[in-house]
């Protein structure tokens, strides 16, 4: 009986996940999927994913790591205060986000950088979501470091830079890849705020998720097609990190 | 703890069963074009969903329930059903910020390097009848984004992020309350024309008052 209390709904669980995952297969048009997948217009969103997926990933370590330094390391009263700000990109809707980056960079922003409608504008509403994941799992990475070790090598005489390259940059790889695929990943799915803060003009700030979302209202089977392609990369990235998930 | 499983079970499957069939099963359900929203009357008894009528379509290709669908084009229409009626037409015109700033008076104007223009993309009606009238003007515009309905490319107009976009002449939205329009010459002009269709037969009254609703709102009869 307990069995059963656990057991069911722990597989309508599963097939919660499962099943739409296999209907999308289903679905998928395999005769035609080449032809679809290298239509202009996905090689065009495919090209632009990467290219924003990717530079949101170099905004989010250049600006995220002393972020995550600062959060394990500081013992300044407001840090507490910090994190929090730091998770509301990971919890806000993205369509709110892409509202606020509007009103922050666009034409008429707080700080008119103009990048609204730019593909540097899509990089920036990566980053705003996927810097968290980025941040979390840099900030854990560092407080399970030892700094005995850092101690011993700064008694040795090594420098600050030194130290950070050669021991602590080291016992931080787990965490840094780790928090570096999440990070891309999201940036990579992100729709709501790159709709709104880059809009989406094909070539420039058109992504694979915006391809599929416009195809799905006219042409079905290419963004199944694209679909396909997203959920092939997310296992992908999923069996890059089996290390760390699937053989606990 | 076995209990406390079981009632989260239940709960669950409640909630999914009240979800499914939410939503006051006794009104109106009207699928109607973005650039209606603020065309059509707000009555009780009537629910509205406004988006584009690509999308309206695609959603009720994929078994939304709709009592009325009101698209902005016939090819929109006709993926869903053979019975319809035009119901309203209009022309289009260029959206423009209040005052017109940038002095837009023209379709040859949204070509100029300094204007910020957003269109709709060509699944789009207004996407596709923007093209036409910019091909008839022999104008190529580079937009900035290509927008999934009329209403999201008139907000970008309204918030200042565009300069400009092409909307319907007719289409009073809430939107264009904040833009300016400038007519376009008939002879770079297309009419666009709205269709209507019941799905059910409760949504036949509907349909049938359609045309002297829109008439009434400033459309051009069909």
């Amino acid at each position: 009986m307990r069995r059963l209390a656990v057991g069911i709904p722990a597989a309508i669980a599963v097939a919660l996940i499962a099943l739409p995952l296999a209907a999308l297969l289903a679905r998928t048009p395999w005769s035609t999927l080449g032809e679809h997948v290298t239509s202009s217009t996905a090689r065009q969103a495919l090209f632009i994913s990467l290219q924003t997926s990717f530079g949101a990933l170099a905004v989010c370590l250049v600006l995220g790591l002393p972020l995550a330094w600062v959060l394990a390391r500081s013992t300044a009263p407001g840090r507490h205060l910090l994190r929090a700000l730091v998770l509301v990109p990971m919890v806000l809707p993205p369509v709110v986000g892409g509202a606020a980056l509007l009103f922050a960079f666009g034409r008429n922003g707080v700080i008119p950088l103009r990048l609204s409608f730019t593909t540097a504008g899509a990089v920036l509403a990566g980053a705003f979501v996927a810097l968290p994941f980025l941040v979390l799992a840099l900030e854990a990475g560092l407080r399970q470091l030892d700094p005995r070790y850092e101690d011993a090598a700064a008694v040795l005489g090594a420098g600050p830079w030194s130290r950070f390259r050669h021991i602590t940059l080291p016992q931080l790889a787990p965490a840094l890849v780790a928090g570096s695929v999440l990070a891309w990943a999201r940036a990579l799915g992100e729709f709501g705020a790159t709709i709104t803060f880059a809009g989406n003009l094909p070539g420039e700030t058109q992504t694979l998720p915006l391809a599929v979302y416009v195809a799905l209202q006219s042409d079905r089977d290419a963004a199944l097609a694209l679909s396909t392609v997203l959920l092939g990369t997310a296992v992908a990235m999923i069996v890059a990190l089996r290390g760390r998930w699937l053989t606990r | 703890m076995r209990k406390a499983g079981a009632a989260l079970s239940l709960a669950l499957v409640l909630a999914v069963a009240a979800a499914a069939c939410g939503g006051g099963d006794g009104d109106l359900t009207v699928y109607a074009a973005a650039s209606l929203s603020s065309a059509l009357p707000q009555a009780d008894g009537v629910r509205y969903s406004f988006a584009g009528s690509q999308q309206l379509v695609a959603q009720i290709e994929q078994g939304a329930e709709a009592d009325v669908l009101v698209t902005a084009d016939e090819r929109t229409i006709k993926r869903v059903t053979a019975d319809y009626d035009a119901v309203a037409s209009t022309t289009l015109a260029i959206a423009v910020a209040p005052g017109n700033p940038k002095r837009i008076d023209a379709l040859a104007d949204l070509a100029g390097s300094n204007i910020a223009v957003v269109l709709a993309d060509p699944s789009v009606p207004i996407g596709r009848y923007s093209a036409d009238a910019l091909a008839k003007a022999n104008v190529t515009v580079r937009p900035k984004s290509l927008e999934l309905d009329v209403e999201a490319a008139l907000q970008k107009v309204a918030i200042g992020e565009a300069d400009a976009t092409i909307a319907y002449a007719a289409a009073t939205t809430t939107a264009t309350a904040k833009a300016e329009l400038v007519p376009i010459p008939p002879e770079h002009n297309v009419v666009a024309r709205y269709y209507a269709a019941a799905l059910t037969d409760r949504g036949k009254p509907y349909v049938e008052d359609l045309p002297a609703v829109l008439h009434k709102r400033g459309f051009d009869d069909p």
